[in-house]
């Protein structure tokens, strides 16, 4: 079984101002899982979507069975057996899922498509894989992980033997995860060979054959799965001795100062998935919201910082009712907000620095006077907070948008967490950023809750939960399933809650 | 692609030089793009005047003079110019909230119908100038005001785009104004001593001084428009609320996370460009005819559009194109009477320059023209277009 | 409302009731209904009034009295009120019999004008017939703007594009054929819908190529149609002296126009308005019944997904754009060539706009945009039709430009969503850069 599939041999791209990939090579044998290991922003993706025909390799050659192979588009990948399934789901919501298996690819009768015939072939693969979809379904009525095996069938109805799985288990449960590596295995079993992108250690070492990793655009070691260990992995991958354990000291809660009883919300398409939940905060502490995406999170957060009405409930923050103040009223409270999607609600992009550090705060007295803007103090304050954020950019006037995604985040978490805080809602911080900037992210929030302030944080991330909180709510379905002391809770237990909403597996098999 | 030819590589080189000449020469950075613009329109604009057997510098010397001849026709021009400051404004505010106001016209019709029937009121005549002339260009301005403000108010409560629901509103106010200017029975606003439409005349102490006894009369509303371009520029690079425009036309969402009010902030945006509207129909009324007649304000809020665009929607910068568009159709008359051709090749001249400007992207590529640092991003390549129309 | 009285209200009321746009509509029909009976039935000349089916002298017709069928619409309206604020089971009804009531208002208007003109009854044959004639423009319109904007190119310059294929279309016809010849009539309609191609191929290169915003785009091409065609009627199509020709004929579908009473007023109508209908076939054929009108439709959802399956996004919305120009091209050559024979400036009249009102209405669909161009299609005639009535409400005569202006009200009505939320095509108006 060692016929190479897939060679990747020296391979460089580069963007303007970026060299993403500098020299990579990699091979893939028939029927193995190879692990490409890496932090955010390390090359791995850009390896993969040349691989798959969606960027030109600037120099170097990629081989499929021997031949070298240039793709124009991922077309010609497709047609050579190459198929990928995204990070960010490729599909269409409006279309079902038989329309979005046989897109490009379509199958007809004369000049009209040949549902019918489409439908069977998607059964036949649903069955031989074990990956069961319903054709006629609307795609944007499913789960991630149906969603996801959407994404598999349509890679196996163009006959792909080579698949690439790009982050395949960020949105899936502990439990869900385990499922998946059983149906990646009998894949290979099948003949398939796997391209299995990731950066999460556990993962690497319970799923994959040979490992590549990758830190900075460039390959900095090749093994096998047993000859790793999680720390020699992550220290490769990051270049230095890294510690797995935020570093803190006990927590010493004060009073309640975030009361959320029985809130409703809805999301933009109008479903109600915040369900009448409640949750307090106490001053002093880290509050762990865990969950799957999609069960409400991020209407919680929006609802509690104004951003979205309360549709039943009532949300109160030291003691005031504040259900329906807009956002500017909360934030005076003392109420920071770091959103989830930076780039849609936390900046603007084509501003400068300057104007995106006094975003929401422009109207206070320090930043205008009857309405005209005081640019010097803005531009005096946007210094102030570079130099205490360690904010990298060439001066406070250059364009967000020049900034690294790190850097982008270091000028949201400045502009928030400034001023006489009490209170910090904070959505997927650390999404998309390299460790060095998780790592500061994180030491700030422990370091508000030691001043006592009250955290409310959110995050797909079971191991950011773990790590920073101190007690560990988990989301299911709208409602907090079951809240926990963070000393006592387990991957496995929060795993099933997140999966089940319930702690017995006797529930689960019920579900 | 294909290899350039040589006569293309000859006129990339020519346009190289002349870029150099003016880039040493008035440091004009920023409007690049709209000169070349225009210097290729009436390039295509002569081979056009010659294919009609026409010689185009013949044309293009008789609009010239027709525009700055002398003394008189340069004031015609000015005078021409003034009401074109108020509709290309009033598409540029709300352009920078994201806004796209295509209502200029129904907007000046609006203002123009409460200026002409406040100045016409029976008292008007018995209080002083120095009221009445306030009174007039206020009822202009709150009368576009409130029409422009319709649409912001549809567009927030109802998702309306304001593409398409400010041109109803435009076709609305016009029949409206046929009626209310044209019907005899019941009379609401005509002058009925009039054999055409039109309105009552207004009262003599509401209207604005004349400043040159020009083709059209230039009067004192220009001082209007200039100062309030002034206003309007302040307002946007140096105010909170210019502040608040910015964030919502560049990111809506972001604008609602830091607190600002997007809908007032649309509303506000479309009210206020009508009432830059209403006040420029307001001078025209006061000034320049002493009465409306409908079809007075006809195309000039494309117009406005076409100006606002050239300008790349600066309020000052809308200053000088205004003066280009307005002091072009003035002149064309004179090239009509001396070219025998119809002032329609003005028309057309227009569109191209806006063609070429909106799509500034060719005019770089064939002058060779790079863009200005982040700055020099053209303001038309909006990242995305914000709900379906 | 302070925070006290705040927080009082939220206990009594933990779940708040919404009024959402449904319940308002069944509101206001209610209402409507109520004024209706209380206020006009009683109020209204009661003698029998007739919809004739056929032109007189002597038509066939169908006779009423007006306070009655007045009183049967309200009574219906009160229903649809009744349902849309009651309990759950019956509220299924509510959405039907708020579109029924829409529909009603049709006949309501009608029997009022007629009740409250001198004329004793009216042709509604033929006022149908005129509403399909008048819809033509517009669902070719729409249909442009369905093929544009299903494949993610938001189209605004659809008015621009009608207005120059037909300045050039019948200038070709004016030039070559002196607007006269029906072989060249043929021709020049042909270039007519070429011309709107090319216009179609400008706003996709600025769009596409060029990365110009789209609704600037669009505009620019209404503005610069403006600026051509008065400069081709005054400097060529004027200078030939052909200012009016000859129109296209109108065509009797065989067997069916020979209908009694209302088959040659139903089936007989120009060649361009028996095209109209076999391109929204078309259209809905190739769209949802087709490989490529799937990938159309992918472009305007997800652009990206279907980049990763190897379609070439850019091409399809050229290609998909540029044949909506096609399309728009044949609905300006009705304008100068079938509907009236000539050119006259900005003769479009705001129809580009309209259209893309119909295609809101119509959520993005081939049926339900030539819906809603009926719609805007009877409203025209329909103003046309009670200008001629003469309708007077006590004593004044209602003033033409009110019916003239008809048209342009129900479009805002109709995209201020009064029919109900439209969702577009996810990717429009968001310009796609290829990956390299």
């Amino acid at each position: 079984m060692t016929d190479t599939v897939l060679e990747v041999d020296s391979v460089t791209k580069t963007f303007p101002g970026v060299v993403a990939n500098e020299d990579v090579s990699l091979t893939l044998d028939e029927g193995e899982i190879h692990c490409l290991l890496g932090e955010n922003g390390a090359g791995k993706s850009t390896l993969v979507n040349m691989v798959f025909g969606l960027y030109r390799p600037d120099r170097g050659t990629i081989r499929v069975r021997g031949q070298d192979v240039y793709f124009e588009d991922s077309g010609d990948a497709i047609a050579q057996g190459i198929g990928m399934v995204h990070q960010h789901f490729q599909l269409i919501p409006v279309f079902t899922v038989a329309e979005n298996i046989i897109l490009g690819n379509e199958v007809t009768k004369g000049a009209l498509l040949d549902l019918d015939t489409a439908r069977r072939r998607i059964h036949a693969l649903a069955e031989r894989y074990g990956l069961a979809v319903d054709p006629d379904a609307r795609v944007g009525d499913l789960s991630v992980g149906e969603q996801q095996r959407v994404e598999l069938v349509k890679a196996l109805f163009r006959d792909a033997d080579i698949l690439i799985l790009d982050e395949p288990t960020a949105v899936l449960t502990p439990g869900e995860v385990d499922d998946f590596f059983g149906v990646v295995r009998s894949l290979t079993q099948q003949g398939k060979s796997i391209i299995f992108i990731t950066h999460k250690l556990r993962e690497v070492l319970a799923v994959a054959d040979r490992i590549t990793v990758l830190r900075a655009g460039k390959v900095v070691g090749s093994t096998t799965a047993q000859g790793a260990t999680q720390q020699s992995l992550a220290n490769l991958m990051v270049g230095r001795d890294v510690v797995f354990r935020v570093e803190k000291a006990d927590a010493d809660p004060g009073v309640p100062v975030v009361r959320v009883r029985g809130l409703r919300s809805q999301d933009d398409r109008g479903a109600e998935t915040v369900t009448g939940l409640d949750v307090e905060v106490r001053a002093g502490e880290v509050f762990g919201i865990a969950g799957v995406e999609g069960n409400g999170q991020r209407e919680l957060v929006e609802a509690i910082c104004g951003m979205r009405p309360a549709t039943g409930g009532r949300v109160e923050m030291l003691g005031e009712d504040i259900t329906d103040w807009n956002p500017r009223r909360i934030n005076q409270l003392g109420v920071a907000h770091i959103p989830e999607n930076r780039s849609k609600h936390g900046v603007v992009a084509q501003y400068s620095i300057a104007d995106n550090l006094v975003l929401n705060r422009y109207s206070q007295a320090k930043f205008s006077a009857r309405g005209v803007r005081n640019t010097s103090a803005i531009n005096a304050e946007a210094a102030a907070l570079m130099e205490q954020f360690d904010v990298r950019a060439t001066g406070a006037s250059a364009a967000l948008s020049t900034l690294s995604g790190g850097n982008q985040q270091k000028v949201v978490a400045a502009r928030e967490l400034t001023g006489e805080l009490r209170i910090l809602v904070v959505a997927q911080p650390t999404r998309g950023l390299d460790v060095g900037s998780i790592e500061f992210i994180h030491r700030q929030i422990i370091a508000l809750r030691d001043r006592g302030v009250a955290v409310l944080l959110v995050s797909a991330e079971l191991d950011e939960i773990m790590a920073l909180s101190d007690r560990i709510g988990v989301m299911y379905r709208g409602r907090l399933a079951a809240t926990v002391d963070a000393a006592d809770a387990t991957r496995e237990a929060l795993g099933l809650l997140m999966a089940t909403g319930s702690s017995s597996a006797t529930d689960r098999e019920k579900q | 692609m294909s290899r350039p030819g040589k006569a293309e590589a000859g006129i990339t080189r020519a346009s190289g030089h002349l870029h150099r000449l003016l880039t040493e020469a008035w440091r004009l950075q920023p409007l690049y793009v709209s000169l070349y613009a225009i210097l290729l329109s009436f390039l295509i604009g002569g081979v056009l005047i010659s294919m009609i057997g026409v010689n185009p510098l013949t044309a293009y010397w008789a609009l010239l003079r027709g525009m700055v001849g002398n003394g008189e026709r340069l004031a015609g021009s000015l005078a021409r110019s003034v009401p074109f400051i108020g509709s290309a404004l009033a598409l540029a505010l709300p352009f920078r909230a994201g806004l796209f106001n295509i209502g200029a016209e129904g907007q000046l019709l609006a203002g123009g119908l409460t200026a002409a029937y406040v100045g016409a009121l029976s008292w008007m005549s018995d209080v002083p100038g120095i009221v009445a002339i306030p009174l007039i260009l206020i009822a202009g301005t709150m009368g576009g005001a409130a029409w422009g403000g319709i649409p912001g108010v549809l567009r927030t409560k109802t998702g309306a785009h304001e593409v398409i629901s400010t041109i109803m509103l435009n076709s609305v106010v016009l029949f409206a104004a046929r009626w209310m200017v044209g019907s005899r029975d019941p009379v609401v606003l005509r002058d009925t001593d009039s054999t055409v439409p039109r309105t009552d005349p207004i009262a003599d102490t509401a209207v604005l001084p004349e400043l040159v006894d020009s083709q059209p009369v230039l009067h004192t509303g220009l001082f209007a428009l200039l100062g309030l371009c002034v206003v309007v520029a302040f307002m946007l690079n140096r105010t909170n609320f210019g502040f608040e425009i910015a964030t919502v036309g560049l990111n809506p969402h972001a604008a609602h996370y830091a607190g600002m009010n997007v809908n007032r902030v649309i509303v506000l945006a479309m009210a206020a460009a009508g009432a830059f509207a209403g006040l420029a129909a307001a001078s025209e009324v006061s000034g320049t005819n002493g009465h409306l007649q409908p079809g007075t304000f006809f195309l000039m809020g494309f117009d406005g559009i076409a100006i606002a665009l050239l300008a790349r929607t600066k309020p000052v910068a809308i200053i000088a194109a205004a003066l280009l568009w307005g002091s072009m159709l003035s002149g064309a008359p004179l090239m009509q009477q001396e070219a025998d051709m119809s002032i329609d090749v003005v028309r057309i001249i227009q569109a191209l320059v806006l063609l070429f400007v909106a799509a500034d992207a060719i005019v770089r590529y064939l002058f060779q023209v790079r863009e200005q640092g982040q700055q020099g991003q053209s303001p038309f390549q909006a990242a995305s277009v914000e709900g379906a129309v | 409302m302070t925070t006290l009285e705040h927080a009082s209200s939220l206990a009594h009321a933990p779940q708040r009731v919404r009024l959402d746009r449904g319940t308002i509509t069944s509101l206001l029909f209610g209402l409507l209904g109520v004024a209706l009976i209380a206020g006009v039935a009683p109020a209204i000349d009661s003698t029998t009034r007739r919809f004739n089916l056929e032109r007189p002298p002597d038509p066939a017709g169908i006779g009423f009295h007006p306070p009655t069928w007045i009183i049967a619409i309200s009574v219906f309206y009160l229903i649809t009120a009744i349902l849309g604020f009651s309990p759950h089971a019956a509220r299924r009804w509510a959405g039907l019999s708020r579109v029924l009531s829409a529909l009603g208002l049709v006949p309501l208007a009608l029997v009022l004008s007629l009740a409250l003109s001198d004329n004793a009854g009216t042709n509604v044959t033929n006022l149908f017939s005129q509403s399909l004639v008048l819809a033509t423009p517009l669902a070719l319109g729409a249909t442009t703007g369905l093929w544009s904007e299903r494949s993610g190119i938001i189209n605004i310059g659809i008015e621009g594009t009608m207005l120059a294929s037909a300045g050039v279309g019948y200038m070709t016809y004016a030039v070559v054929g002196e607007a006269s010849a029906t072989g060249w009539l043929w021709f020049s309609i042909l270039i007519s819908v070429l011309a709107g191609g090319l216009v179609a191929a400008l706003h996709a290169v600025l769009s596409i190529r060029f990365g110009v915003n789209q609704i600037v785009s669009g505009v620019v091409i209404n503005l610069f149609a403006l600026g051509l065609t008065g400069f081709l009627r005054s400097e060529v199509i004027f200078r030939t002296g052909n200012t009016s020709g000859v129109s296209t004929s109108d065509v009797g579908l065989p067997l069916l126009s020979s209908i009694p009473v209302v088959g040659e007023q139903l089936f007989r109508g120009g060649p361009i308005y028996w095209m109209m209908y076999l391109v929204v076939f078309g259209t809905w054929l190739v769209m949802f019944r087709t490989p490529w009108g799937l990938r159309v439709r992918s472009c305007g959802e997800n652009p990206h997904a279907a980049e990763t399956l190897g379609i070439n996004v850019l091409r399809v919305r050229y290609q998909s754009v540029i044949l909506g120009g096609l399309i728009a091209g044949l609905a300006g050559a009705w304008f100068s060539m079938e509907s009236q024979g000539g050119f006259e400036d900005n003769m479009t009249n705001a129809a580009g706009f309209i259209a893309l009102a119909a295609l809101i209405f119509g959520k993005w669909t081939p049926w339900g945009a030539f819906g809603g161009a009926l719609l805007f299609g009877f409203s025209r005639a329909l103003g046309t039709r009670l200008q001629f009535l003469g309708v007077e409400v006590s004593g004044f005569e209602i003033p033409s430009e009110f019916f003239q202006s008809l048209p342009f009200v129900v479009t805002l009505i109709v995209v201020a969503g009064a029919v109900g939320r439209s969702v577009g095509p996810a990717a429009a108006g968001a310009p796609f850069q290829k990956s390299r």
